[in-house]
């Protein structure tokens, strides 16, 4: 009797574990496949991609196909491009964002209920609405460079970064942030004499890891996946980040196994980023549930 | 100094600090929000020798307009129906009423967008024409996909959630698998899909075949009309489930566990405990849920950017992909910007639908 208990409920949780992994393999399969194509020759991965072996590492193996795509495209140059354009986007935004949101939070001053309510009506303008007029307002911004005063912000890198830095989601999720941590910290610290700009940094930022981290991460992945923007703004080679760069893998006979060798450059590191920081990650997309 | 706000006053300090970020959103943010607004209302281009003039809503009515004829078969002298070779009944051709013919003024420039055969004996044809046939195929794709997306998209997405949310050893694991996709651009996302439905070699098919012992043809999924847009959903869904589980997920973590200590010691079954605990502590995340997936489904463009450019014959044609491609692709700045604003306004009324639901759960 007990024996046949145990039995059945060994047998439930082999059926959990089994649907589990089931589900499992419906997420990953399309990944492996990617790394596992990407050390195939081209004519070997369309035939393996008839069988399991499109799965496996087995037949011709190499890092063939990583050196043919840094033959066919600056692949070190889309890197640094995104991760420049990524890097600097999100350091302002961080700093910006979170100045904007303790003074959002903390202070008192004239003119900040419409500031706010501003800010969180932007929340319902998805980009794809202003990417139009923005195009053209892009094309005729000034900027004052080496040689003086030019006119034109497409093709440079100013035009991927500067329009992204500051957002709503990213102030909200500070201003959230800054209204739990006790008024007295502020209050004793503004009582020993310290400016607005010393809470901000000294007492208030220290105490925002959490935030900071779930800020970056949402900010990073919205950045460094860039596609629409640059595809519109960005037609010179030497400012392409790295998704635009792919259109140099899809010419007339498109070399399936550097495709998939560039993909995987692209995505694999993210990827293992995001493995090691996965707690933070999904943190971070919880927290922009917050705000229903 | 005595009381709470005169300490915390300050107007220098408090625009000081919020105008940086407050100038680049209105820049970039507000400020192209209302020129599409009235880019939309002129005829302007991104680069044109003459200054832009205003046309009124002239952009939306191109845009929107659609119209009715009915169609009277061919008639010979004794007036017997005209039939072609194949037995199919012959109309006059609508040309002759949409271009310069007077007596139609309101479906001048249209052409059709789909017809149907009507009349007691099915001999009449009645033909629904458009303006901008292509714009009307693309609102209507997107309404198709963001109709099936969120449902599904989100009722898939409770069910991970519900069962990552068991209490099991190494159930991170797998919850840490499930969100992968949500990691990876959609952009790549979208190349790799774009091999597994291949026409020939592509993974979905070998797979199919495989499982059906040959039976199953090969498919060019997103070669033909009746399954492109079905593959770019099906696509969609499996990159953003695990994005919707995790919100799910933290919804789930908001009920007590007391109500389920409680209702297990009534001996509810499972079946009553998601009915009388789980959902009613889940209502404002499916709001929630619903809400954001709808809005993702709208802007969708990247899919059909990589995999299918709005063909075969128009079916994966989106708002997005519209916007962009007059926008950027035509320099067309007016017709691009008065879709955003098309956009933009059914978003709105969308999250206007949300807060309106939302007060009536509180009250």
């Amino acid at each position: 009797m007990t024996q046949s208990l145990v039995n059945s409920d060994r047998l439930r949780l082999f059926v959990r574990y089994l649907v589990l992994t089931l589900i499992a393999a419906i997420f990953i399969f399309p990944l492996v496949f990617m790394v596992m194509s990407s050390l195939k020759p081209s004519q070997q991965l369309l035939i393996d991609s008839g069988s399991l072996r499109a799965f496996l590492p087995v037949g011709d193996i190499s890092l063939d196909n990583y050196f043919a795509a840094f033959q066919r495209a600056p692949v070190g140059l889309f890197v640094a491009n995104s991760l420049l354009i990524t890097g600097t986007t999100v350091l302002a935004s961080l700093f910006l964002c979170s100045l904007a949101g303790f003074s959002i939070a903390i202070l008192n001053w004239r003119g900040k209920a419409f500031v706010l309510s501003a800010i969180l009506a932007t929340l319902t303008v998805p980009f794809e609405t202003i990417a139009v007029p923005l195009l053209l307002m892009s094309s005729k911004l000034p900027w004052i460079g080496m040689e003086g005063l030019e006119l034109g912000w497409l093709n440079t890198y100013r035009v991927q970064i500067i329009p992204f830095i500051a957002d709503g989601l990213t102030i909200f999720l500070f201003v959230q942030y800054f209204r739990d941590i006790p008024k007295d910290l502020v209050e004793a610290a503004r009582a020993e004499g310290a400016t607005w700009w010393q809470v901000y940094y000294k007492v208030l930022m220290p105490l925002s890891g959490p935030i900071i981290a779930t800020a970056a991460i949402l900010k990073f992945l919205v950045m460094y996946n860039q596609y629409l923007w640059p595809l519109m703004v960005v037609q010179e080679e030497g400012y392409r980040p790295v998704l635009v760069g792919l259109q140099y893998f899809f010419q007339l006979n498109t070399a399936w196994g550097e495709v998939m060798a560039y993909l995987s450059m692209i995505t694999v590191p993210v990827l293992v980023f995001y493995l090691f920081l996965q707690r933070a990650f999904i943190a971070s997309i919880a927290s922009t549930g917050v705000k229903g | 100094m005595a009381n709470k706000t005169s300490l915390t006053q300050s107007n220098v300090s408090g625009w000081g600090f919020a105008l940086p970020a407050f100038a680049l959103m209105v820049t970039f943010i507000i400020l192209p929000f209302f020129f599409a607004i009235w880019f939309s209302l002129t005829n302007q281009r991104l680069i044109s020798p003459n200054p832009a003039n205003f046309v009124g809503l002239s952009n939306y009515t191109q845009l929107l307009s659609v119209g009715t004829i009915l169609l009277e078969p061919e008639r010979d002298e004794q007036g017997a129906i005209v039939r072609t070779k194949d037995g199919e009944i012959k109309y006059p051709r609508l040309r002759k009423f949409t271009r310069k013919n007077p007596d139609y003024p309101n479906i001048q420039g249209m052409r059709e967008w789909f017809s149907w055969q009507t009349g007691p004996n099915d001999e009449f044809k009645r033909v629904i024409l458009a303006k901008d046939v292509v714009f009307i195929r693309a609102l209507k794709n997107t309404f198709v996909f963001v109709l099936v997306v969120a449902p599904l998209q989100a009722g898939l997405a409770l069910m991970l959630a519900l069962l990552i949310n068991q209490k099991l050893r190494g159930i991170n694991i797998f919850r840490a698998i499930y969100f992968m996709p949500v990691v990876v651009s959609i952009v790549v996302v979208a190349f790799l899909w774009r091999l597994i439905y291949d026409g020939n070699n592509g993974l979905l098919n070998n797979l199919l075949g495989a499982i059906s012992f040959g039976w199953i043809e090969p498919v060019d999924w997103l070669g033909q009309p009746s399954t492109a847009m079905g593959s770019i959903i099906a696509m969609s869904i499996w990159q953003a489930v695990g994005f919707h589980m995790v919100i799910w997920l933290s919804g789930l973590q908001t009920i007590s566990p007391t109500l389920y200590e409680a209702a297990d010691l009534e001996g509810a079954s499972k079946w009553q405990t998601f009915r009388f605990v789980t959902w009613p502590g889940l209502r404002n995340t499916a709001v929630l849920v619903l809400i954001v997936i709808t809005m993702q489904a709208f802007g969708l463009f990247a899919q059909v950017d990589v995999m299918t450019n709005g063909g075969p014959l128009d079916s994966t044609q989106t708002i997005v992909f519209q916007a962009i491609e007059r926008g950027y692709g035509k320099q067309d700045i007016s017709g691009g910007s008065a879709i955003s604003v098309l956009l933009f306004l059914i978003v709105l009324s969308i999250s206007l639908i949300q807060r309106y639901l939302t007060r009536e759960r509180h009250a």
